[in-house]
């Protein structure tokens, strides 16, 4: 059983920092609701008000970490051009996907959707998080406030959905592969 | 102390918070927010349209014209919620209709940023 560097990169951007930042979209969601619902009035605390601003400061985390290892660190294997004449295109995700016809949307719309949209995510949560720290509890008596909160947190989920569906069936059609091997279990005989 | 006294209490001093924090700090947040989303949208649109912006937005070679379009979004980003944070801090603004405008560029930068829709720029 082994995984390549380029393999593993891909799973901690996506499986990873990215993975996680969708399960905690949800979180964070059902907890600004609860947070400030009427009946949550009654068990409100100081420890909860900070639980909210360490929650959303853990979720920009997670943004600014899957981009910037999306773009940074996984992109440019993803993009890397091959050497004039090379046949065998499995290195080079992009010009494996381009060469075939019914592959090439998957960068001209997928990749292309991703690498962008993927962005505003950090932005938005940054955002959020920024605004729980500064207002705290006095967040219940700014409705407007919340609701700015909720639909950029929203739309945050929505931005980290197309890039999580689109960088999952872009491994599935043009893997990033390449780099060391590294052997996880060492095989035995079939 | 009984639950209702506690509650009391947080409450007037969530109320007291609510008068020395004025909304304009959100505010500021929000529509700098939207103004970043929207600056990736539109710097993305520009590099699509123009080779010599594309190759202006070349910061670091292997990523390409991504890593300058996100970088520019970034500090316009930034540098508007500076400005405005500075602007608005001590005011209270009319925040609906800040919330409609990042809205609507919030909404704008999804839709953009679709390579079907940019294309039609």
């Amino acid at each position: 059983m082994e995984i390549t560097t380029r393999s593993l990169w891909t799973l901690i951007h996506g499986m990873g920092f990215g993975a996680l930042y969708l399960l905690a979209c949800s979180g964070a969601i059902v907890l600004l609701f609860l947070r400030f619902s009427t009946e949550a009035r009654t068990i409100a605390s100081p420890h909860r008000d900070r639980f909210l601003s360490s929650y959303l400061t853990a979720m920009a985390a997670l943004a600014w970490l899957t981009v910037l290892t999306g773009t940074y660190i996984v992109y440019p294997w993803y993009r890397a051009a091959p050497p004039a004449g090379t046949a065998h295109l499995a290195a080079f995700p992009r010009a494996l996907l381009l060469s075939n016809p019914a592959t090439s949307q998957w960068h001209s719309i997928g990749m292309e959707w991703k690498e962008h949209v993927a962005w505003l995510v950090p932005i938005t949560i940054t955002m959020a998080a920024a605004i729980a720290i500064k207002y705290g509890r006095a967040l219940r008596f700014y409705p407007q406030l919340r609701s700015a909160l909720h639909v950029f947190i929203v739309t945050s989920l929505v931005a980290a959905g197309i890039a999580g569906f689109f960088g999952a069936m872009l491994d599935k059609n043009a893997p990033v592969e390449g780099g060391q091997t590294i052997y996880l279990v060492q095989g035995g005989k079939p | 102390m009984s639950v209702q006294s506690t509650l009391a209490q947080e409450e007037s001093t969530a109320i007291l918070n609510s008068r020395v924090i004025p909304n304009g700090s959100g505010a500021a947040a929000i529509l700098s927010a939207g103004i970043g989303s929207f600056g990736v949208a539109l710097f993305t649109i520009l590099a699509d349209k123009s080779v010599y912006l594309k190759n202006l937005f070349v910061f670091y070679k292997p990523t390409g014209p991504l890593s300058g379009v996100t970088t520019a979004a970034i500090l316009l980003w930034l540098a508007s919620w500076a400005a405005l944070e500075g602007r608005w801090r001590k005011r209270t603004v009319p925040l609906a209709r800040i919330n409609i405008a990042s809205f609507v560029l919030l909404g704008l930068s999804l839709l953009s940023t679709f390579p079907p829709l940019a294309d039609l720029f």
